[in-house]
């Protein structure tokens, strides 16, 4: 299954909804196109949701990465949402899990970004 | 489907994501044909697929002229998994570490960390031109049934 995004808006941050797989190519590229365009549009303050993501490869935590410093180099903030357990696992071995900041409930991620 | 017995199979493929896809399920199914757990199975399936990505893209440069070769072999104790490539050949002792605080934010390089954080022996041989990748997932006593 590839990638889909859904992207909306909740008290002055956009959410990505992201399920699928986050792999080389199209996953990857689709991250990197969402977070540009929500950036284009004005927008810092982004919670990636993750929930829904199966699958993640090497290049798509690379590109979680890039994510991140791109959304921190722009002045703005990147939170992760509702890890499954597969990344989860894959962030703590990479020890990416504490430069990220992680939460497991939208409500309280919301709450947490910059006012 | 991979049966439970001891087997082997190889497989040449193009220098295409599709190869790539393609050897993670097949990574997938012989995983779960040895009776590995569900976590191993993706731990393995990554492994492989990570395998795969070194080689069709840093190895052979998605070249339409170069193949990769994947071999999955059970034995009695391991499941072993083999990827080539016909590429300039990777140096294992100049691959960067990716936990390192310089390289932490780095948005490539962990491909040959997770291959070795998920499989009990991993080997990398040069064979000019070319690299083969070996990984070793080894069985438990209650996946071999002894």
């Amino acid at each position: 299954m590839s990638m889909k995004v859904h992207t909306r808006q909740v008290d002055g941050v956009t959410i990505l909804d992201l399920s699928g797989r986050i792999t080389l190519g199209e996953g990857s590229i689709t991250i990197r196109d969402a977070v540009r365009d929500v950036l284009a549009k004005g927008s810092s303050k982004i919670l990636l949701n993750l929930g829904d993501v199966n699958y993640i490869d090497s290049s798509g935590i690379g590109e979680l990465v890039s994510a991140f410093t791109t959304v921190k180099n722009s002045g703005g903030e990147l939170k992760l949402l509702n890890l499954t357990k597969k990344v989860h696992d894959l962030l703590q071995i990479t020890k990416l899990y504490t430069v990220f900041d992680v939460k497991d409930d939208e409500a309280s991620a919301i709450a947490a970004f910059t006012k | 489907m991979a049966d439970s017995t001891k087997s082997r199979a190889e497989m040449t493929l193009g220098s295409t994501l599709e190869s790539v896809d393609l050897v993670e399920r097949t990574a997938e199914e012989w995983a779960q044909g040895t009776g590995f757990d569900e976590d191993t199975v993706s731990h393995i399936s990554i492994a492989a697929r990570e395998a795969a990505v070194n080689a069709v893209l840093h190895g052979n440069a998605y070249d339409t002229k170069k193949h990769i070769t994947a071999s999955f072999e059970r034995t009695a104790d391991s499941l072993i998994i083999r990827l080539t490539d016909e590429g300039a050949g990777l140096d294992p002792d100049k691959i960067p570490d990716p936990l390192a605080p310089e390289n932490i934010l780095r948005g490539s390089g962990r491909g040959i960390f997770l291959i070795r954080a998920f499989m009990d022996e991993v080997g990398i041989r040069q064979l000019h031109p070319g690299t083969e990748l070996t990984l070793i997932k080894h069985r438990t006593p209650e996946q071999t049934g002894s």
